[in-house]
């Protein structure tokens, strides 16, 4: 028998706002947390725009061995996590006493690896790197850090799966849990926001030349936009089968109804309507749901001229031109690792204010984004049932259904 | 060259801040492995900042005889004179 699993705890640590409560306050105003960081241009970067997010303090919450491990990803997922964790009722005690995982989307620590690098030339001695630097370099920090901190028993592994392992680890989370091979998974993305992690990206020229105007630049399916910007931070999502949470008494936000997924197969950076087809569609069938039945839709859009269009066109073709779309990326920029998980963060928290936040700078659609209902305007609405899409490098699709719990 | 009196004064001030013990709990006899609670990784540390404060690096063989403090202070005089 297949368990019902459900959200009982989100956190964000993001350019939108440092917790819940003043995330949401962003999302509803439609404040773009997005500046020019000029350091950026000296490096050489084409576009210095990015979100921006501070690191924290983490002095008051952590010792310091806790905290040698740490560079930015492990840091903001550290955050967003003590906040989910809270919010979901839970404490270190029953988490290190449960049947509790981790598996967290990340695919860099550049920031860190450079430092590294750059001491070892200096130095030319490894010992003198520091204990800390070999576990803020892997790829798996997050897990590493979280699983430690919290004293997690169950499964431990990392996601990386391009801008969509946010929304992959919540994926897998939910079919561990569904299997019943895991009671509750701690889950979401993290993204480190240093420059260096950037370069090889802005390298592309994908990213907006628009740095007069930085809060006009991210404008996904706009007719005029031109390249993303980069963002960056961590969502957590504490996931749990329905049984658990209800004989706990915890607080059930939303039941994750469907998950589904696909590679294109194809080009390394160019998306594919045939992929994003059979991400829908699978989600919409796992999750045994009509395309009517969603009420809004998470876009991916990132303000590039080809993935916004291919996107457009491929919500269009699967849930029609009515349901309600905005992308919180002209608010937040790419959040890349972490874009999957926090835009079901931002999704939930509409969902629990009735709204829709705008996928501002929105002001003239081109052919294919005149098709579908893109919400420029903060909509005061009930939200019952809504699907995110992420897409990610390689050909990396994922997409997931999430209802309100009633 | 340093005096017995600078090497615990500057020691004194690294290592209550990188380690975040009181700088009270440094005294001379007091066994610097449970004083600091190093573990394995906190022994590369306590080179870095060796490094970093005095400019000699230490190995774990340095360190073979060092229980107290006092022992320590010793080793860094040792250093530094062979500098």
């Amino acid at each position: 028998m297949e368990n019902r699993v459900v959200i009982t705890g989100i956190g964000i640590y993001s350019c939108l706002g440092e917790n819940l409560s003043d995330v949401k306050d962003s999302l509803y105003k439609g404040k773009s947390g997005i500046i020019l960081d000029t350091p950026r241009k000296d490096a050489g970067f084409r576009s210095a725009l990015t979100g921006m997010v501070k690191d924290p303090d983490l002095k008051p919450f952590l010792n310091r061995r806790q905290r040698m491990g740490m560079h930015q990803p492990a840091m903001y997922a550290y955050m967003s996590t003590r906040e989910a964790v809270e919010n979901a009722g839970l404490d270190i005690d029953q988490l290190s006493q449960s049947e509790t995982g981790v598996i967290f989307g990340n695919d860099s620590t550049a920031g860190s690896i450079s430092e590294t690098v750059d001491k070892l030339r200096e130095k030319n001695d490894t010992t003198l790197l520091g204990s800390g630097a070999i576990f803020q370099n892997m790829n798996c920090t997050v897990n590493m850090n979280i699983s430690t901190i919290f004293k997690l028993k169950g499964i431990n592994f990392t996601v990386s799966a391009a801008c969509a392992s946010g929304s992959h680890s919540i994926g897998l989370a939910h079919l561990l849990i569904k299997q019943g091979l895991q009671e509750r998974v701690i889950c979401g993305g993290a993204q480190e926001i240093n420059g260096t992690a950037m370069g090889s990206f802005d390298g592309l020229s994908v990213f907006s030349a628009k740095e007069g105007t930085p809060t006009k630049a991210s404008r996904p399916f706009d007719r005029d936009r031109d390249g993303l910007i980069p963002g960056g931070g961590a969502a957590s999502l504490v996931l749990e089968s329905y049984d658990s949470a209800v004989k706990r008494g915890a607080p059930i936000l939303a039941e994750v109804l469907g998950y589904g997924f696909s590679s294109n197969g194809e080009h390394l950076s160019n998306p594919d309507i045939d992929g994003q087809h059979r991400s829908l569609n699978m989600a919409l069938k796992q999750a045994n749901v009509k395309a009517s039945d969603i009420d809004y839709v998470s876009a991916h859009a990132t303000s590039t001229p080809v993935g916004d269009a291919i996107e457009a066109q491929a919500i269009y073709d699967i849930l029609g031109g009515k349901v309600g779309v905005s992308s919180t990326k002209s608010m937040t920029g790419h959040e890349c690792w972490m874009a999957g998980a926090s835009e079901v963060v931002y999704s939930m928290l509409m969902m629990e204010n009735d709204f829709i936040a705008p996928n501002i700078n929105f002001e003239n659609p081109d052919e294919i984004s005149a098709k579908i209902n893109i919400i420029a305007e903060t909509k005061e609405q009930k939200i019952d049932t809504f699907l995110s899409n992420s897409f990610g490098f390689g050909g990396t699709n994922s997409s997931l259904i999430i209802k309100k719990y009633k | 060259m340093a005096s017995r009196e600078e090497i615990i004064s500057t020691v004194k001030e690294f290592l209550s801040e990188e380690f975040e013990v009181e700088k009270s709990t440094i005294e001379p006899e007091a066994n610097l492995q449970e004083t600091l609670d190093l573990d394995s990784l906190d022994y590369v540390d306590l080179v870095v900042v060796i490094e970093e404060n005095f400019g000699f690096k230490v190995t774990g063989e340095d360190f073979v005889d060092i229980v107290t403090f006092n022992d320590f202070y010793g080793l860094v005089e040792k250093k530094l004179a062979e500098k």
